[in-house]
């Protein structure tokens, strides 16, 4: 037990490491110099001030250094919250300009993942071996699955949004409401957050309801369940002790497939322009806002550790087998 | 485990090792959710057992669905610029117009024909799909093979390199390299999906190798002085071709709907037309509010069609190569 955990925590170190070393060094690996691009977003400039800007530019964002110094200047910068000055919304932080969204990423895709994760077990658990369940839960799971985040966002925006105007189908808020903690305020910004987590969370119960699907197929088929049911078990006790085995491949693939929700949660906030680290991050590649981009790069990576963190924890707790190994019992 | 949407996280993450030491998560038991299940490792079909998975396949209604299906839209695709009426970037008609018989699927809002359009984006859509796929799966087979059949040290480096790329979000890690970038072309698109969306398959062909490096065949092979790399491609390789295959499909999948979104955020093929692509002009010159939406809804149908259809076939040729799973 305590090696396994042990290897997920350097793991996780290694992977942090990773990501820091991978957003610092794309900049510098990639043709072109992104400093160049912001003295030339100065379109009147002197001839010959622009030497003289780029090198003041450079100056400030420490480039004049030599590399490996970069590098250690960069560790420091972010063990002490410090991801520069966005260009974008110059001349806020890149660090309250991501504060601020960060909420609104977290409000789709907690309530998104948690929800499609448990009730696609469930149907998907249902569904298996049952041939009229069965018939209407697959081709819908594999349609929800198949469909493209931004076509599924831009559909429902079309339907539920343009047409029937059930949903307003841009902004995380009102335009007429300036953001505070009154009632009518929160109505609105739920309001806004339907279509988006709809979305989002249709696309991920595809895939969990049909997963669940066959890993209950397969335990239904293995030899502890045909021995309970030859023992007289009900139907109903056989198929819980099936759902309780195909549950930790499900919680495994919870952890894989975060990367996969995060990146349809961009696509879907850019559709719907909702004001969270999606849009965020698509206004950091049009406005070529390189600090803003890497901060946000740096976000979520940590996102996505301390997620998987906290789901080995719950796989610890869920399997019996290592729950046993923690309490000193040799399993 | 549900292998992704536009990366193999969504989808099914197959399989599932029985053996080996390692990390928990990586060994969950069971079949994936994509549904694909444990191969029948270690039989060796003769020539004429071979075309017993011909006979099951054509008898199988999910493999035939998907598969006639994907038939229709890669040959879309190959003929695609012949068959289309208008060129993919002509401004051939009044704009905003209905869809009709003149223009099947109406017109955009610079009046290009939207069908002719359609038809074009298929090809780069699959090249992208294929790219993708390939270099996911050469990776992740290098990958997986190299450290299921080496064991110790190496296997311990690769599975903890392997655990860290499956937790990098692959459309960020995208979209921070294609940021930087002024051009953006077709090859390295699929060569950066590629080299994301790897890590799953050598989990899995990580597992399988273990399961079978120590059965007597190989043994043999050993025995009679064949060096590892020969043992691995002429003696395991051939015995998990079939869920190499679904593998593949997967990933062709998988990529397809990587490459939609991260062209539909407008990173997409410089030059050319693709699905997502097609998705993202209308998105930006207000097609939604419009309600022009013979511009946006075809193309995200259509790629929903080709990865349904791929997914089907794949559980399809699943229930052929794996008789446990046929329909009772």
């Amino acid at each position: 037990m305590r090696r396994y955990l042990t290897r997920k925590l350097v793991t996780y170190v290694l992977a942090f490491f990773v990501g820091v070393t991978v957003d610092w060094l794309i900049p510098r690996l990639v043709p072109g110099d992104p400093v160049a691009v912001y003295v030339d977003k100065f379109s009147t400039l002197a001839p010959g001030s622009w030497t003289a800007l780029y090198k003041t530019f450079a100056k400030a964002f420490g480039l004049n250094v030599p590399l490996w110094q970069q590098y250690w200047q960069y560790w420091d910068n972010i063990f002490h919250g410090n991801l520069g000055v966005s260009i974008y919304a110059y001349p806020a932080t890149v660090r309250s300009v991501i504060l601020a969204a960060v909420p609104y990423t977290l409000a789709l895709l907690v309530p998104a993942i948690l929800l499609s994760y448990f009730l696609g077990n469930r149907i998907g658990a249902a569904a298996a071996r049952r041939k009229l369940l069965d018939n209407t839960v697959l081709p819908v799971g594999y349609l929800f699955q198949a469909s493209p985040y931004p076509w599924l966002a831009l559909a429902a925006a079309f339907y539920l949004g343009a047409v029937t105007r059930w949903f307003p189908i841009s902004g995380g808020y009102s335009e007429s409401m300036v953001p505070n903690w009154s009632w009518s305020f929160v109505v609105s910004l739920a309001y806004h957050w339907f279509l988006p987590f709809l979305t989002v969370f249709l696309v991920s119960f595809g895939g969990w309801a049909i997963g669940m699907r066959n890993l209950v197929i397969y335990e239904l088929e293995t030899d502890y369940a045909r021995y309970l049911r030859s023992l007289g078990a009900t139907q109903h006790l056989v198929r819980r002790y099936a759902y309780r085995n195909a549950v930790l491949p499900q919680l495994s693939g919870l952890a894989i497939s975060l990367g996969t929700v995060i990146g349809g949660n961009i696509v879907t906030e850019e559709v719907f322009q909702y004001p969270g680290l999606g849009h965020l991050i698509y206004l950091a590649v049009t406005d070529q806002d390189f600090f803003l981009l890497q901060g946000i790069f740096l976000f979520i990576i940590l996102g996505v550790l301390i997620a998987n963190f906290i789901i080995d924890i719950v796989y610890v707790m869920v399997d019996p087998r290592t729950r046993l190994s923690m309490q000193g019992a040799q399993a | 485990m549900s292998l992704g949407q536009q990366s193999p996280g969504k989808d099914v993450l197959a399989g599932a090792s029985p053996a080996g030491p390692g990390d928990r998560q990586a060994d969950a038991p069971g079949p994936a959710a994509g549904g694909t299940s444990m191969p029948s490792t270690g039989v060796h079909y003769t020539g004429r057992r071979r075309f017993e998975f011909v006979y099951f396949a054509v008898r199988n209604k999910k493999f035939m669905l998907g598969f006639t299906v994907e038939v229709v839209f890669v040959l879309a695709a190959i003929f695609g610029p012949w068959l289309a009426p208008y060129g993919d970037q002509q401004f051939v008609a009044p704009p905003f117009l209905h869809p009709s018989i003149h223009h099947l699927l109406g017109t955009t809002y610079f009046g290009e024909d939207v069908f002719s359009v359609l038809l074009y984006s298929l090809r780069d859509s699959y090249m992208v799909g294929f790219l993708g796929a390939l270099f996911a799966g050469l990776i992740g087979l290098a990958v997986g093979f190299s450290a299921g059949w080496r064991g110790g040290f190496l296997d311990e480096i690769l599975q903890m390199f392997t655990n860290i790329v499956i937790m990098m979000p692959a459309l960020v890690l995208l979209l921070v390299i294609g940021a930087y970038f002024k051009t953006h072309s077709v090859f390295f698109e699929g060569v950066f999906i590629g080299a994301t969306s790897w890590p799953w398959v050598a989990r899995a062909v990580r597992a399988q190798t273990f399961t079978l490096r120590d059965r007597d065949f190989v043994d043999l092979a050993r025995m009679s002085g064949k060096r590892g790399p020969s043992i691995v491609i002429k003696d395991i390789a051939p015995n998990m071709a079939s869920y190499l295959l679904l593998v593949f499909i997967l990933l062709f999948a998988g990529s397809m709907l990587l490459a939609v979104s991260y062209d539909f955020l407008g990173l997409g093929p410089t030059n050319g037309v693709s699905l997502g692509d097609m998705m993202n002009k209308a998105e930006l010159w207000s097609g939604l509010t419009l309600h022009m939406w013979w511009w946006f809804i075809p193309p995200g149908l259509v790629m929903t069609l080709i990865v349904a259809a791929l997914y089907i076939s794949n559980v399809g040729l699943d229930e052929v190569f794996n008789p446990k799973l046929r329909e009772l």
